[in-house]
């Protein structure tokens, strides 16, 4: 009899010693089992054991916090494929990606992290149009809000400095319309008002190459300066504080009462 | 017949022909659903001749890419659209165009919201989107692959923003019964594991097959090697910060680029602390907390997200508006003649030319002239951020003003002044050709 083969060699797979050496428990079907479940796996701890039911409704959650976390684990880990590939010289930046297409096994691994990049600001917009429409940021909760404008900033200028790294006209030239936005700072770009209060000594102390534009790209145009600058941006130090933020944001739903409702 | 646009008939029909069935399937989808629910007999016998209709004449006309039957838009409609909006008054048109549709759809949102209606808007949405990729100016545009996320943007945000309105408009008409919102329906607690953790897993696994056809369908854009040297016309920001290079056109990039995205921020950090209405936590509602609801909804659906598909599908060489059906011929021209408020007043006003400091002055007779040029300009503005808080908070913000008390009320209002500068400012630049109110160039100090 196929079935009680197939249930014979599942049973094996679950008797084994390795299967019980990784998933420590059997499937949890009763009560008991399913709060131990959740109290003592890794990956399942950062949830609640019980959660009201409408606090699961996807009319009412539209999931997007959610959906926003996974983008955020697909872009992380297309991310580091990605490093392999890519080298962020000037001489290497655009061929490399060309590569990526052309070259490197199935080819859509660049399409996935643009894509999944694109998905996520939208994601994130959601997330917070559904946080503002349901009153979620209200007290208990105005600090997690406040994280989550962090993270959205964080978002945008994730995608904005992973914009640069394709090296072509298309990057380059929306980093430079952007960035030129940082020479007209107040006090602090050399176009921007209030510029030459920082004169010592008849020297002007903000110029283009010492004004916050000049901080953010490197040099006084987009260049492989900036190429180096934005690449550890976009691999390191942002997802290095997204993730912190993160932590922080998931263990404050959990301490600020759970996921919102009526009273 | 021209031959390109027959070319191009034959490069999308397979697309198009693929995606009139895809609209067939939804249709057909939606009977069986709206048949297993209610067992009503019209609504599912209509869907499934809107269905037919998709599979049976539009999806094999559009495979057949004929001159003659090839599903497009009534160039009598692509000639008028380009007229208006692509004419010198589209952006007022487009701007004010979006204002009153979405006030429409708020005021008259007790109909929106009902499924059938809802879904007709979305069937003749797509119907148009479908039709408008015919013309080879529309695909041109809504097909880049970069704006290919935009187009998926402006249809999600009306999926959700009709979900969100029905539900609010739900718990309205209950709360007006004396019911508790439908949110609180669901009271009852239930176990983590099955129920949230198997619907995360689905939604884990449908997302990756989204994103792993979407990118096999579609090639991320890579165009020529960077070159400092040619600049492309227009040069676009990535489309998330389209809103803010819109406002461009009205502000300086101190203004554009750097005080108003740093107040948008600061704007959405402290939205929790100015928000003193306990009601409207945990459930949808309008009715509860309208002024906050419509103040979100005038920052992002107008003021973000439209501005956002303004430059993205109407922004196009030398940033001039052309309209959807409209070829970007960078040769179009649009005439420009702002002019700042110092030169309406002492030129146009009184007749003479600007106060200008001699030649030789030192630095404060030079500040004193340019102060007495602009004082019209500074005069206003002052007036504006000091007089209008106080005189909000005595008048229609009387109540507010009594609840959150001094220091959150001028936060509040002066955010909300800021926020403001923006459609003040567009519809000055529309009537009377403004330029800056103050205007400083010396100090780079233009409003």
């Amino acid at each position: 009899m196929p079935a009680t083969d197939r249930s014979s060699l599942s049973d094996a797979i679950r008797n084994s010693q390795i299967w019980k050496s990784i998933f420590r428990h059997p499937a949890p079907l009763d009560r008991r089992n399913r709060i131990v479940v959740v109290l003592t796996n890794f990956f399942l701890h950062l949830h609640p054991v019980s959660i009201k039911k409408q606090g699961i409704a996807l009319s009412f959650t539209w999931c997007m916090g959610g959906v926003t976390f996974f983008l955020f684990l697909v872009e992380t880990i297309t991310g580091v494929l990605l490093m392999f590939y890519y080298r962020p010289t000037l001489e290497w930046a655009f061929q490399d990606i060309l590569s990526l297409r052309d070259v490197a096994s199935l080819g859509i691994l660049r399409e996935l992290h643009r894509w999944g990049a694109h998905a996520m600001v939208i994601t994130v917009w959601l997330h917070m149009y559904r946080v503002f429409l349901t009153g979620s940021y209200k007290p208990p909760r105005e600090f997690n809000w406040v994280i989550g404008v962090i993270l959205l900033l964080l978002t945008l200028l994730l995608s904005f400095t992973g914009y640069l790294l394709p090296w072509d006209q298309l990057a380059i030239w929306a980093i430079t319309v952007g960035s030129n936005m940082a020479r007209a700072t107040p006090f602090l770009g050399y176009e921007g008002p209030g510029q030459a209060l920082f004169n010592v000594g008849g020297i002007d102390m903000i110029t283009s190459a010492s004004d916050a534009r000049f901080m953010l790209l490197g040099e006084r145009s987009v260049g492989e300066v900036t190429l180096n600058r934005f690449y550890i941006l976009h691999c390191i130090a942002i997802p290095l504080a997204v993730a912190f933020l993160l932590a922080i944001h998931f263990w404050r739903v959990r301490k600020d009462g759970g996921i919102s409702g009526p009273l | 017949m021209d031959p390109n646009l027959l070319t191009h008939w034959q490069n999308i029909s397979g697309f198009l022909g693929f995606y009139y069935i895809a609209l067939a399937l939804m249709n057909g989808i939606a009977a069986f659903v709206v048949w297993r629910r209610s067992h009503a007999t019209v609504g599912p016998v209509l869907l499934l001749l809107l269905s037919l209709v998709y599979v049976g004449v539009l999806a094999p006309l559009a495979f057949s890419a004929d001159a003659t039957w090839m599903p497009r838009m009534p160039s009598w409609f692509t000639q008028l659209t380009n007229e208006i909006l692509g004419g010198s008054w589209g952006a007022v048109i487009y701007t004010v165009g979006s204002i009153v549709l979405l006030g429409g759809l708020f005021v008259a949102r007790k109909f929106f919201v009902r499924p059938d209606v809802a879904w007709i808007l979305l069937n003749a949405s797509l119907l148009a989107l479908g039709l408008s990729f015919s013309d080879p100016n529309f695909y041109a545009i809504a097909a880049k692959p970069d704006n290919v996320p935009i187009v998926g943007l402006i249809f999600l945000l009306g999926f959700f923003t009709w979900l969100a309105t029905s539900r609010a408009v739900e718990n309205d008409a209950r709360a007006l019964e004396g019911r508790p919102p439908l949110e609180k329906e669901n009271d009852e607690k239930i176990l983590v594991w099955p129920d949230l953790v198997y619907t995360e897993l689905i939604c884990m696994i449908l997302l990756t097959a989204l994103l792993l056809f979407w990118a096999i369908g579609l090639d991320a854009p890579l165009e020529e090697p960077a070159s400092s040297v040619k600049t492309p016309n227009p040069s676009k920001a990535p489309w998330y910060f389209l809103g803010l290079q819109e406002m461009l056109v009205y502000f300086d990039p101190w203004m554009a680029g750097v005080v108003l995205p740093s107040l948008i921020v600061v704007g959405l950090m402290a939205i929790p602390y100015l928000d003193f209405n306990p009601k409207g936590n945990g459930y949808y509602t309008i009715e509860d907390r309208k002024f906050s609801y419509l103040m979100y909804q005038f920052g992002f659906l107008v003021l973000w997200i439209t501005l956002i598909v303004l430059g993205t599908f109407l922004r196009g060489p030398n940033w001039n508006i052309f309209a959807v059906y409209e070829y970007w011929d960078p040769h179009k021209v649009e005439a420009l003649n702002n002019i700042d408020l110092s030169n309406m007043f002492w030129e146009q006003l009184m007749g003479v030319s600007l106060p200008k400091a001699p030649n030789e002055a030192g630095f404060f007779t030079q500040l004193g002239f340019i102060l007495y040029r602009e004082w019209l300009g500074i005069a206003v503005t002052l007036l504006y951020f000091i007089m209008l808080p106080p005189l909000m908070a005595a008048t229609v913000f009387r109540g507010f003003f009594v609840k959150m008390g001094f220091m959150r009320f001028m936060v509040m209002s002066n955010l909300i002044l800021f926020m403001a500068l923006l459609p003040i400012k567009m519809v000055l630049r529309w009537t009377v050709n403004l330029k800056y109110i103050i205007a400083i160039p010396e100090y780079f100090l233009n409003l």
